[in-house]
């Protein structure tokens, strides 16, 4: 008998993931037809790009810049034990360009605005602003979903790089002011060593990050329910869920990329 | 004119019905009020009626047209064009000024601002409100009557044939309810409109022209509001004077 109730158990929660898995795919593909069959709101997808890109900098530049640093710290301490601390630079910079730029920014972004997004629809829909919206027949994906996941995936590219920079700077302070070690050197290195295809591979990442935690942060607030509670879990849920998927993601974009 | 023909409704596959097969008529020009207990699924009847939320089954018929069974996004448009609703709390987007809250339908459609101006005006007067004073403000600067007044504007901006007021004067002192009331009638009046109140509160009766009670699933009953004072129906008679002892099951109820 509890044999037979784990494998319902298991079955039931199958069909349950399954059907989450097929709604949250049709949401998306929802967005996308919309995007492609109706016509852009180029002030409402401005406005959500100053909302979400603009907003961030401030944030993206600090964790940018003290992420260079530290890794620029934690390099010299292996580096020097091989005398190679020449290749500071290079690591510094690939690690921020091809990793740490992009995830740390898509991480950093889902939590400040990847919980707005839900937030906001969450307290819409319980406040029914989206069923008045249906009421007075407007388009409710063009309203709100196309603008925030465009522009999110347009502007997180942008923030990234903004990333990579500080990070490369924030590495160069530490070695030349803290560990004294020879700027020019950091710099030539980062030269000689990155290449175009890390840069692209890096943005192109971003901008998956960016499709991603719009695009959950979107769902789990338009399906909000419960009240107060329900916009608290589904600002939870969608920052917890995006983050995972940014990581998942993460993995097969290298795989794939580079 | 609105028919209800046999509308179920529940929202799971084993759940408990919440309408059960209620059927009902709405004149066109006339103010239908439907009354019930808490609960009872008064609102969940008239968002089905606008279409947000669909019957498990039944057939709801605005002027003919089965809604029920519209497919396409355009079909849905123009049946629901003619027909307005009233949220219970204005439901008023937050982010948006008074301006552009009654405006957005035409302003999503691309008519210019210079030419939705003069309409949410127009719109705003209609309301007993002072465009000049309220335009630029946002909702959280209104006081309540004040939102419902604009979610009235707005629902009025797209020229419905049809609007359906869900619990319009909750929350709302009684000289603001008595001004709401005359405006719902004025409204109704002025531009011939079908409408459709849902109310807890009997001073309705005054302005409405027909009375619908929703108890146990479904209508129990339908008669002018002129004579519901007098009606012997022992529904509508326990429920507008309060009574504990009657068909109406009430919280106290062991059953319940």
């Amino acid at each position: 008998m509890l044999l037979f109730d784990f494998v319902q158990g298991v079955g039931a929660y199958t069909i349950v993931m399954a059907n989450s898995c097929g709604q949250v795919s049709l949401f998306l593909f929802q967005v996308i037809f919309t995007l492609v069959t109706s016509k852009l709101k180029v002030h409402k997808l401005f406005e959500q790009m100053r909302m979400i890109g603009v907003d961030s900098l401030s944030i993206i530049l600090l964790t940018g810049a003290f992420s260079g640093g530290v890794l620029a710290l934690q390099s010299y301490i292996g580096f020097k034990r091989f005398g190679a601390e020449e290749f500071i630079g290079p690591v510094v910079a690939l690690s921020l360009i091809r990793e740490l730029g992009p995830v740390l920014t898509g991480l950093m972004v889902t939590g400040r605005a990847g919980s707005s997004i839900a937030a906001e629809l969450g307290t819409m829909q319980i406040t029914e602003q989206i069923d008045a919206l249906k009421t007075l027949c407007i388009n409710v994906p063009q309203f709100l979903m196309v603008p925030r996941v465009l522009g999110a995936t347009i502007i997180l590219p942008f923030l990234s790089l903004f990333s990579m920079i500080c990070g490369i700077v924030g590495g160069y302070c530490v070695c030349v002011y803290v560990l004294h070690l020879n700027g020019e050197q950091y710099i030539s290195g980062i030269r000689t060593f990155v290449e175009m295809s890390d840069i692209n591979g890096g943005l192109i990442k971003s901008a998956v990050f960016g499709l991603i935690f719009s695009w959950i942060g979107c769902y789990k607030g338009f399906y909000t329910s419960g009240g107060a509670k329900g916009v608290g879990i589904a600002t939870t849920q969608s920052v917890v869920t995006s983050s995972i998927m940014i990581l998942i993601a993460n993995y097969f974009l290298t795989a794939f990329l580079f | 004119m609105i028919e209800l023909k046999d509308v179920k409704k529940r929202f799971s596959d084993n759940g408990p019905w919440i309408t059960d097969g209620v059927n009902l008529t709405i004149p066109t020009g006339q103010m239908t009020c439907i009354i019930g207990k808490s609960g009872e699924g008064k609102s969940v009847l008239l968002k089905q009626i606008i279409g947000l939320i669909k019957p498990t089954s039944g057939e709801i018929l605005i002027d003919g047209v089965d809604i029920t069974t519209l497919k396409t996004a355009k079909e849905e448009e123009q049946v629901f064009r003619k027909v307005g609703y009233v949220f219970q709390f204005a439901a008023l987007l937050d982010s948006l000024n008074v301006f552009e809250n009654i405006g957005l339908p035409l302003l999503e459609k691309g008519v210019p601002k210079d030419e939705v101006l003069p309409i949410v005006k127009e719109k705003l007067e209609l309301v007993d409100l002072n465009p000049n004073d309220t335009l630029e403000k946002y909702p959280s600067e209104l006081s309540g009557g004040m939102r419902k007044r604009v979610g009235l504007a707005r629902t009025l901006v797209t020229n419905p044939k049809i609007v359906l007021y869900d619990e319009p004067t909750t929350g709302l002192d009684p000289i603001t309810t008595h001004i709401i009331h005359e405006l719902i009638t004025s409204m109704q009046k002025k531009l011939n409109l079908t409408s459709v109140v849902i109310s807890h509160d009997l001073e309705i009766f005054k302005y409405a022209d027909n009375v619908a009670l929703l108890c146990d699933r479904k209508i129990q009953y339908v008669g002018p509001a002129k004579t519901v004072w007098e009606s012997d129906n022992p529904y509508v008679y326990q429920f507008i004077r309060g009574l504990t002892n009657g068909p109406i099951k009430t919280e106290m109820d062991p059953q319940i």
